[in-house]
């Protein structure tokens, strides 16, 4: 069943008209192929029409939708041979995160993300991509196998934001990201991060230390999320389309500020629209990007990474 | 908390965690014992019944910590903008700061700077909740690393107190990064092999306890703090059941293994001093 996104209006009507004909030219020998062409064209101008003027809060609609492909289906469609390495050594396996090993092209990577679950029964045991200490811990061991045998991180981004619960307090969730933070900056491998869904707080920042920093066009990262801002402001969660308009969330916006290196356009209509077209255009950047990376000596490598997260900031300097 | 909606002491209920109470004499938060204010400035803001810790500004923490005179202030001008044009309920952040800064005298959630505790000089951030509640925006963020810079430079150990209530939304994803920035720039000061004691004081939470200041060589806090990542609130609201007696507290982080020690206001100083000198 399609998921709706209200502000898309006809254009889910024009959808289902179009696999309506489809339908029934499979069944007879009439031909629709004029009738499609034509209703496609006008679907994909309207789409087109729509996504080039997204408010943020449609951002956060499309970032979170239901069918928007996932770390999991990026690993699939970009990487092969790919082992899951599990666990954390100390308390257990969170599998709000998954960490392995596999090869982008020729190239041997470490992959890490956020995993959603696809449904309930899988957002259970994936806590809807909301990591515990021990998910943040077993990704920093993979990292840090990572920079001992000196191949390239790749993080994937999507969660809500870390887990706020009881145990992940007692085991200590702020050590736990705070330790990646300060890791991941000095890591001797070129870390490429990738925000594909929600970017939520210090949750995601904590995979999103590295030499680059790039956006999918539709994605968000935030410092809180909209629904939260607007509760703390405003008493009223639903106010959080205001919110999400203040908080400076989209890709546009983050890169503008020079705090984000690059965004990743989207297929028409989103990344769930297409995720093959998706994951093709992650993959062809993430070879570029790399590439780049692998050119500079480590020193220049941290260097750069380091005046990089120094330069983050506006005042006045009187 | 109904006490405070009582007025039959004819005492109206400022939350003096925060603001200082006026008149002769106050009830206590923790206790609900009455206190004669000036037995409460003279035993440090501590309950002289109870023992609980009511919060300090950056003015008396800096008094508390440092050899009297000998404190010199860093980067006092650096002063947030509005990156983002963040706008609440018609009012600007811009003109929100300025209101702040007027009313607190401070230009930003904290004070950096020199000065000697007990003669051994150290390099002091004290974060101040009167400010936007000490949380961390872009100011924060440079003036700790300026910090963890003259502290290399001048190879002397870093002290940073504490005290807020996470990343400064208004300044969106500049805040969030501030995070990141801190902790990197702690890496530098820990290749230099010089010590940095982190401090923990009520509140301390969001991501301000989930980036610099939980990763001391030693992290110390005070009695009774609270002290977490996630806000009470909104994990009761997740979970949907009530939170333990003393979850997040000072208490409760040593429990787990977080920090490692709790020491009293009267203490603090003296603890610290030794700390500085063993590791000097
Ligand atoms: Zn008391």
């Amino acid at each position: 069943m399609a998921v709706e996104l209200g502000f898309e209006g006809s254009v889910i009507e024009m959808d289902n008209q179009i696999k309506e004909l489809a339908a029934l030219e499979a069944e007879g020998d009439v031909s629709f192929q004029l009738e499609i062409q034509n209703l496609t064209e006008k679907r994909d101008n309207l789409l087109k029409e729509i996504y080039n003027n997204l408010t943020p809060w449609q951002i956060v609609q499309v970032a979170r939708h239901p069918k928007r492909p996932l770390f999991s289906d990026y690993i699939d469609g970009i990487f092969k041979g790919f082992i899951e390495l599990h666990g954390d050594r100390n308390f257990g396996d969170d599998q709000s995160i998954i960490a392995g090993i596999c090869t982008l092209e020729e190239e041997k990577v470490f992959i890490i993300g956020h995993q959603r679950g696809r449904d309930m029964k899988d957002n259970v045991k994936r806590n809807f991509g909301m990591p515990k200490p021990e998910g943040y811990r077993k990704a920093l061991r993979v990292m840090k196998l990572a920079e001992k045998f000196n191949k390239p991180i790749i993080t994937f981004i999507d969660t809500k934001g870390a887990y706020p619960g009881i145990e992940a307090e007692q085991r200590g969730q702020s050590e736990a990201i705070a330790r990646n933070l300060f890791e991941m900056s000095k890591l001797k491998v070129p870390i490429i991060c990738v925000v594909i869904g929600e970017g939520g707080s210090g949750g995601a920042l904590a995979l999103g230390v590295g030499d680059r920093l790039l956006m999918l066009s539709y994605s968000m990262f935030s410092v809180i999320s909209p629904e939260g801002c607007a509760t703390i402001l405003w008493k009223d969660a639903g106010r959080a389309p205001e919110a999400a308009n203040a908080l400076r969330i989209t890709a546009q916006d983050l890169l503008s500020f020079g705090l984000i290196d690059e965004s990743i356009e989207e297929p028409l209509g989103g990344a769930h629209r297409n995720p093959e077209l998706m994951t093709q255009t992650v993959k062809e950047i993430l070879i570029t990007q790399l590439k780049g990376l692998k050119r500079l000596s480590i020193k220049r490598l941290l260097d750069k990474r380091y005046e990089k997260f120094m330069g983050m900031g506006q005042m006045f300097k009187e | 908390m109904a006490w405070f909606n009582k007025p039959k002491y004819g005492l109206k209920a400022p939350d003096h965690r925060t603001e200082k109470p006026k008149g002769l004499w106050t009830r206590c938060f923790n206790c609900k014992e009455i206190i004669y204010n000036r037995e409460w400035e003279e035993n440090l803001r501590v309950c002289p019944r109870c023992g609980y810790h009511y919060r300090l500004n950056s003015k008396e923490r800096i008094q508390l910590l440092i050899d009297q005179g000998s404190f010199q202030e860093h980067d006092k001008n650096l002063s947030s903008v509005d990156p983002l044009g963040f706008e609440n309920l018609g009012q600007k952040y811009q003109d929100k700061l300025i209101q702040t800064q007027k009313k607190t005298g401070l230009k930003d959630a904290i004070v950096t700077g020199t000065g000697l505790i007990h003669g051994i000089k150290t390099e002091l951030c004290v974060m101040d909740f009167s400010f936007f509640g000490g949380s961390m925006g872009s100011v924060i963020g440079e003036k700790i690393v300026r910090a963890i810079q003259n502290s290399i430079k001048q190879r002397i150990p870093l002290i940073i107190v504490s005290c807020s209530g996470g990343a400064r939304m208004q300044e969106g994803v500049y805040s969030l990064m501030q995070m990141a920035k801190t902790c990197s720039a702690l890496t530098k000061l820990a290749d230099e092999k010089i010590l940095y004691i982190s401090v923990l004081t009520d509140p301390t939470t969001g991501g301000v306890t989930a980036s610099f200041a939980s990763i001391g060589d030693i992290t110390i806090a005070e009695p009774n703090a609270l002290i977490g990542f996630a806000g009470p609130r909104v994990i009761e609201q997740t979970i949907k059941q009530k939170l333990p007696n003393g979850f997040q507290s000072s208490e409760f982080l040593l429990e787990h293994g977080f920090i490692d020690f709790i020491v009293g206001r009267k203490e603090l100083k003296n603890q610290l001093a030794q700390l500085l000198h063993f590791f000097s």
